[in-house]
């Protein structure tokens, strides 16, 4: 017995209609006998048999869908010709009405005659298969046509199943065979180490078995992508910040791809750059072929300067560098002692989950609305700041000695100054009315501000008038630190770096984007119990950026 | 002169433009198997005879079965698509059979008839309609490039290959190129005409002389628009802006397709420049095996193209001059049967493609991603419960 099944006869059909059986049980039929009309999405059709023998079962009556891949026809071969004959040309003993070529359809084309007229047909096809289909021109002499499939017939059914029909290809068929997975988490050894990481638990590998390939194709020869949101930060964001291996989980997916084209990508691979390492600057956060070129300049330089620095024994006068103060680093000294000696200083930290601040944050990139600006976690810290300070007054104050004796100055006004690494040192310049600016206005705030302190361009007026002030020591990849208020400041707030740690959820252990959050307070204006729940705020808002609609 | 021979607009019945045409179209075997004469392309056909002709039906026989064979493997799930050339072996047949084996051939995913001329396993052709390989043979070893299902790209491949035949064969003497000159023939359809890469193909094949042959066949039909929709004007005559000659001919009569075949491939061989073939042909059957003509074209304009089959032309001349019996038709049958039973054997039988060759063939050599990449490949197969059969799709 041998089963055909329905065939995808156009390009990416799932189902047919029968619309006409030409055999019935009991007939013989010889291979490429046209056996039934159906009709699919875009034509009606006639099947040729690929088996000869005796039909033993029609699967769908007249009127029935069937899908692609479902029996359709079961043919007895019993006693048909068996297949080491199959070269022989010679007509077989019980070869089915060999004087009646008409019967054979072997063409098997799409049917010429139009919908309207096949109901004469259809009668004359049930009761005589000779009817069936004389597809074939006039003027054929005597003999061309008979005996057209006699050598054709013998096709060996068993060979048709082993193979089986070339169906599945429609969207639907597909799906159906799920192959078996062996008890083994994934492909282990080191063609995967270095690429995929080696920290995925298990509840990761599933998801990584099936996004692998594409991860790696994705990430192309870069081993270990960064989230996104540092590559396009504030350059000062970006470098060594929260470098994770690619592909862990979905959170990781979204953030963990670096931007670049191939031919950036060609050169990173040639220079040994690890692309996750470069700052962005490209309109879509991607990195530019200036980019690793800088990057690359800048790595030069640092090798070269590296291995001269340490000075032989000889000349001993010579071996200490003698750097006169000056300029921004005698300020910063002086600021710096006069806050660390007369502001008493006291550090808290808090570790935050601000998983749902790196999506909300990749959301906000693919806005249109903030289509060509830069957004980083710290537009959001600096948001979570400003909330926080209107909840708890007295951070952002000043303590000021007058001839009347000491008093505190609340600003009812944030101008929140960020720590800025220049070309100049350290300066501190601030975003005046801070507390008037939406979200994507701060965003820019933040970035003219960056882009104006590494140019070296920060403008005294900047950094007067501060009230509050960020360090995003995250940037240098540093978790946390006790940072030193700026003076006339009473509150200082140290951003760490965001990485993948293990988390407890709901009792379980998870990957969750951590960060830590330090403040120093001036333990004048600021006690323990306020500058905890100024902290609390903060990262309740990194924690669930949302809240900032309230 | 050389429409003496063309049929009357009753016998045509077909196109408009098959009808209202001024340009001649050459015959040299009308539709009642009656042989012309031509001024000038007869002298390209005087070694045609008897035997010849005999071997013409055969050719034209085993691609007609060859055609109906492989649409019903198509339609029992053997294949994934067919692309039928019923009604155009004429036309392909006697453009393969003016060429010589050091002749280089562009054929689109139709040529079925020229592919028997160069010798190609019809059996392997099945391969890339099954699905299991990208190409199925050797371009190299029967100078028949792989079939090219991107409509008209191969022309543009045609033409520079020719402009490189022209720069290789540039210090030959005209003695040498008549002798062992190589040419190019470039085939398409009149859909592909209204692609602009033809139109490039032209200009640059004239510019520069190129020794290539624009075979084109004018089956009435661009799957579902019809050639009136297509150009306004008889292809052969948009040669003339090109600047170099057109010629119109009878698709269906493969004796004219021939001479004018050759007689292209002597000028290129020469050094005269491109020609632009314009064969008149009818698709009789679908465009492919996914399509349906009855939904954008009459019966009536199908029966008008019947009598002017080309294998009943070339069997009715044969018989009424006696030169073919009943026992030769009974002959190229059997061939045909045979050659049926070999491609269902075979066809059921090509072995799945495995995708380790995938990665052997993105490069020429050993590549460290791709070794990589293949190796991931290999542990992820194994991790599945079935991998010892591997390499399946």
């Amino acid at each position: 017995m041998s089963t055909f099944n329905l065939p995808d006869v156009g390009e990416g059909l799932t189902e047919a209609e029968i619309v006409s059986w030409k055999v019935a049980p009991g007939d013989i039929v010889a291979v490429n006998q046209v056996f039934v009309e159906i009709e699919t999405a875009k034509s009606l059709v006639e099947l040729p048999s690929p088996f000869a023998g005796t039909v033993a079962e029609l699967h769908a009556a007249e009127g029935e869908t069937l899908e692609v891949g479902q029996p359709l026809l079961t043919v007895d071969e019993a006693g048909a010709q068996p297949a080491e004959d199959l070269e022989d040309p010679a007509p077989p003993a019980q070869r089915p009405m060999p004087e009646d070529p008409a019967a054979q359809s072997w063409l098997g084309e799409v049917t010429e005659r139009s919908l309207d007229d096949e109901g004469e047909e259809y009668d004359a096809a049930t009761d005589s298969p000779s009817a069936a289909s004389a597809t074939r021109g006039g003027g054929a002499p005597a003999g061309t046509a008979s005996a057209r499939t006699e050598s054709a017939d013998a096709t060996a059914g068993n060979e048709v199943e082993q193979v089986g029909p070339l169906v599945g290809s429609g969207p639907r068929a597909d799906p159906v065979k799920r192959r078996t997975r062996l008890n083994r988490p994934r492909p282990s050894g080191n063609v995967l180490g270095s690429r995929m990481g080696e920290r995925m638990d298990a509840a990761r590998a599933a998801v990584s078995r099936v996004a692998a390939p594409r991860t790696q194709r994705g990430a192309g020869s870069q081993p270990a992508a960064p989230a996104a949101s540092q590559s396009t930060g504030s350059a000062a964001a970006q470098g060594s910040t929260g470098v994770v291996p690619a592909g862990q989980n979905r959170t990781a997916g979204l953030l963990g791809r670096v931007l670049a084209k191939p031919p950036v990508r060609k050169i990173a691979k040639e220079l040994g750059i690890d692309l996750a390492k470069v700052p962005a600057s490209g309109g879509h956060g991607e990195i530019t072929r200036e980019d690793l070129m800088s990057y690359q300049a800048q790595r030069e330089a640092e090798q070269a300067a590296a291995p001269a620095f340490w000075s032989a024994k000889q000349g001993m006068d010579d071996r200490i560098e003698r750097q006169p103060v000056k300029g921004v680093r005698k300020a910063t000294a002086n600021a710096m002692v006069k806050s660390a000696f007369s502001a008493p200083h006291v550090s808290i930290f808090v570790d935050v989950d601000a998983t749902r601040t790196m999506e909300f944050v990749q959301r906000l990139k693919k806005s249109k609305d903030f289509e060509g600006i830069k957004v980083s976690p710290l537009v959001i810290l600096a948001k979570a700041v400003i909330w926080a300070a209107a909840r708890n007054p007295n951070v952002n104050a000043s303590w000021v000695e007058t001839e009347k004796g000491a008093e505190i100055q609340v600003k009812h006004f944030m101008n929140l100054g960020i720590a800025a690494a220049t070309p100049r040192g350290l300066l501190v310049p601030n975003i005046k009315d801070a507390q008037d600016l939406s979200l994507k206005e701060l965003a820019v705030a933040l970035n003219d501000l960056a882009a104006t302190a590494r140019a070296g361009r920060t403008a005294p007026a900047d950094m007067q008038g501060g009230t509050m002030t960020v360090t995003n020591i995250g940037a240098l990849g540093i978790d946390t630190g006790t940072p030193i208020i700026n003076p006339g400041e009473v509150a200082i707030v140290a951003f760490g770096t965001i990485r993948q740690k293990p988390w407890v959820v709901s009792g379980e252990v998870i990957p969750r984007w951590i960060t830590t959050l330090g403040g120093s307070f001036d333990h004048r204006v600021v006690d323990g119990d306020l500058s905890a729940r100024f902290m609390a705020d903060v990262a309740a808002i990194m924690e669930e950026p949302a809240l900032l609609l309230d | 002169m050389a429409n003496t021979g063309s049929p009357s607009p009753a016998e045509t019945g077909g196109t408009a433009v098959a009808e209202d045409s001024s340009a001649p179209l050459i015959q040299l075997l009308d539709p009642d198997g009656r042989l012309r004469d031509d001024p000038v392309f007869s002298a390209y056909a005087q070694d045609v005879d008897a035997e010849m002709l005999r071997g013409f039906y055969r050719d034209i026989a085993l691609t007609r079965r060859f055609d109906a064979e492989a649409t019903a493997l198509q339609r029992q799930g053997a294949l994934a698509l067919w692309v039928p050339c019923r009604g155009q072996e004429a036309a392909q047949i006697g453009s393969g059979r003016a060429t010589r084996p050091t002749d280089y051939i562009f054929p689109t995913y139709r040529e079925h008839g020229v592919a028997l001329t160069r010798g190609v396993d019809f059996a392997e052709m099945l391969r890339i309609f099954r699905g299991v390989s990208n190409g199925g043979w050797d371009p190299r070893e029967n100078r028949f490039h792989m079939y090219t299902m991107v409509l008209a790209a191969q022309v543009p491949h045609a033409t520079g290959y020719a402009m490189g035949v022209a720069q290789d064969q540039s210090d030959w003497t005209a003695e040498q190129r008549e002798r062992d000159g190589e040419a190019v023939v470039a085939y398409f359809g009149d859909g592909a005409s209204s692609e602009g890469d033809i139109h490039e193909s032209m200009v640059f094949a004239a510019s520069f002389d190129a020794p290539v042959v624009f075979f084109c066949q004018n089956n009435q039909w661009a799957i579902s628009v019809p050639f009136e929709v297509q150009s306004k004007v008889p292809l052969a005559e948009r040669a003339a802006g090109y600047g170099f000659p057109g010629v119109r001919v009878d698709g269906n009569d493969i004796v004219a397709c021939l001479a004018v075949t050759r007689w292209a491939l002597e000028r290129a061989r020469r050094g005269e420049g491109p020609a632009l073939i314009e064969a008149v042909t009818y698709r009789m059957s679908a465009h492919t095996t996914a399509d349906d003509p009855t939904k954008y074209r009459t019966s009536d304009q199908e029966q008008s193209w019947v009598h002017r089959d080309p294998m009943t032309r070339l069997e009715k001349h044969l018989r009424d001059t006696g030169q073919i019996d009943d026992a030769f038709l009974a002959q190229v049958e059997r061939d045909a049967d045979a050659l049926a039973a070999d491609l269902r054997s075979k066809a059921f039988s090509f072995p799945d493609p495995s995708l380790e060759d995938s990665f052997n063939n993105v490069y020429a050599e050993s590549h460290p991603l791709i070794r990589e990449e293949s190796e991931w490949f290999r542990q992820y197969e194994s991790g599945f419960a079935d991998h010892q059969t591997g390499g399946n799709r």
